[in-house]
């Protein structure tokens, strides 16, 4: 599994606010949620993101609330992974939960600017910056949590392996 | 091997003797909790399941307190979705308008929260209830769905910190202070993945309410749990509410800390988080001069009856500066009864401010007290992030409800030893 496209960068605590703000969370709808993704920290995402496209951000990634809209909306605006620093610990869990890729790789992202082209292979944790020809190595998934994104998120894993 | 309070709840939970930091586990759930943004997402999701019946109907609690009264058609639409899964799949704790308070007051006091509990929330200040004693921690939505069906939930065994305390707070400085000094300290996620475990003779100062000021803000340095130790303030708080023995568990004396700091109490002083993070924090004795717009005194970290009575000692007899539009939302309707019979909502009222029907809505932007455009707020909140509470380029100055009250009457923010009584 490989994701490719162009980077949106961003600096530390991105937090679920700015990803998207609660005066949308009237709604649990995808593409309307979508649509206000990143909208008060950078109002050009929306327009300008395509699909496939990388976010690349500094440490602390979705801090804040623990609204699965946040994930959600990222996923849905086409974005195909979020590389970090680090992430905040509801948005890492709920990433993975609905089955959004994210890599924790502090190297990539000194290494990655706004509009690079990114690639990124998932087996292998292999982040390449293919503007420049860098790459790097990420930390793999613990098994417990590859079983999940193989599975296809938490309630397919459940379903399959154990309580039901 | 020795263990933290944290530790020992989550494996009492896994029903295994012994959990190391790093270590994923599935644990049993004492309750799960839901909100009416949160909801909606999990009622979807428990959907894919394809199955009639929840876990537990008793170990359920929704609570539709975000977006209402329901502010507009869409809201209401959510909030209908989730009070008719409530009836449908039999919720035990589902508040209604009427009964409904902000979840993390109003769980505690229904008694629905025990020392030693395992408990989640698709709320991120689920970390409220450390206060008495328990693991409760912050989820999505998915996670809440599966928790519904199975009961369960994955865990990973974070480590601890450890906040040893001693002496006492000076007047006027509170437990909202020391947690914006923490957060100061080590930043918005300088306890990343971990637990905050609250210590030391200094504890036995903190009332409950500054104790669910502390946890409730656990989140804001990145935990994944705040938690005191349970002693006759929290045994006696669990027996007027919890009809449940309390389950005490205790850090072994020789428990791993990945790093302790030691606080005196007594050296703190009143503290604000400038915009945008809840870790740009100063003294009082550092503001400088910051004209306001507006003031909230409310919501999960700061709505609760002590924080309502320090607000009405410091507004008693006096009025707001009238540029101040000064919002007062008590946290559950029993508080709001409580200060209604201690007087303090007419104090509130004489004083030019008002008083609303519980609700989150300031705190998130949701409604009942959006900024507009340039516009300043001191709230007694928890986040400051850009665009909180309304427009991106309004800013929100986090704080106790004493700063709040004092900051209210001169319409600059203020220290409340300033206020003459």
């Amino acid at each position: 599994m490989k994701a490719q496209g162009k980077a949106f960068r961003y600096g530390e605590n991105v937090d679920t606010d700015v990803i998207i703000p609660a005066r949308y969370l009237n709604t649990s709808d995808a593409k309307e949620l979508a649509s206000h993704c990143m909208e008060d920290l950078d109002a050009t995402f929306v327009k300008k993101v395509q699909l496939g496209d990388i976010i690349v951000a500094e440490r602390n990634f979705g801090c804040g609330s623990s609204r699965e809209h946040a994930p959600l909306a990222i996923k849905t605006a086409g974005i195909s992974c979020v590389i970090a620093s680090s992430f905040a610990r509801i948005f890492y869990r709920n990433a993975i939960n609905i089955g959004l890729p994210i890599m924790e790789c502090e190297a990539a992202v000194a290494g990655i600017k706004m509009g690079d082209n990114v690639s990124v292979e998932f087996t292998k944790g292999v982040i390449t910056n293919e503007t420049t020809g860098e790459r790097w190595s990420a930390e793999p998934f613990p098994p417990f949590i590859q079983k999940m994104i193989s599975a296809d998120g938490l309630i397919q894993y459940l379903q399959q392996e154990v309580l039901l | 091997m020795s263990m933290t309070m944290s530790q020992k709840i989550l494996a009492a939970h896994a029903n295994v003797d012994q959990v190391r930091p790093g270590q994923l586990i599935m644990a049993d759930l004492d309750l799960v909790l839901g909100n009416d943004i949160t909801s909606p997402v999990a009622i979807k999701e428990f959907a894919k399941f394809g199955i009639d019946a929840v876990f537990d109907t008793s170990k359920i609690a929704l609570v539709p307190d975000h977006f209402t009264p329901n502010k507009d058609i869409k809201a209401a639409q959510q909030c209908k979705m989730m009070r008719e899964f409530a009836y449908d799949k039999k919720i035990e704790h589902y508040f209604e308008i009427g009964q409904m308070g902000i979840e993390h007051a109003l769980l505690p006091e229904q008694g629905l929260v025990n020392a030693g509990d395992l408990i989640i929330g698709a709320d991120s200040h689920t970390c409220t209830y450390g206060a008495l004693g328990a693991f409760s921690t912050g989820v999505g939505s998915t996670d809440m769905a599966a928790a519904m069906a199975t009961g369960k939930a994955w865990f990973k065994v974070p480590s601890a910190l450890c906040f040893n305390l001693t002496g006492k707070l000076p007047p006027w400085v509170s437990g909202k202070d020391l947690i914006l000094h923490i957060i100061g300290m080590i930043g918005v996620d300088g306890a990343l993945y971990k637990s905050m475990e609250f210590t030391g003779e200094g504890v036995a100062s903190l009332n409950i309410d500054d104790r669910f000021t502390i946890c409730n803000m656990a989140i804001e340095a990145g935990a994944k749990n705040g938690i005191f130790g349970v002693d006759g303030v929290a045994i006696a708080y669990l027996g007027a509410h919890c009809k449940r023995t309390p389950l005490v568990f205790q850090a072994d004396e020789d428990a791993e800390y990945e790093r302790t700091y030691d606080i005196d109490l007594a050296t703190l002083r009143p503290t604000v988080a400038f915009p945008h993070l809840p870790d740009n924090t100063r003294t009082i004795d550092e503001v400088g001069q910051i004209k306001i717009d507006q003031v909230v005194i409310g919501s999960c970290t700061n709505g609760r009856i002590s924080d309502l009575r320090i607000a009405a000692k410091i507004l008693k007899g006096k009025k707001v500066n009238p540029t101040v539009r000064t919002i007062v939302f008590p946290a559950t309707q029993e508080i709001y009864l409580q200060a209604m019979d201690e007087g303090l909502l007419k104090i509130f009222v004489q004083a030019g401010a008002v008083v609303s029907t519980p609700t989150c809505g300031p705190c998130l932007g949701g409604h009942m007290g959006i900024l507009a455009e340039g516009e300043r707020a001191v709230a007694t909140t928890n986040r400051n992030f850009v665009g909180r509470m309304g427009h991106p380029q309004s800013e929100v100055y986090l704080a106790s409800p004493a700063v709040a009250a004092a900051s209210a009457l001169t319409g600059y923010i203020s220290n409340p030893e300033s206020i003459e009584e």
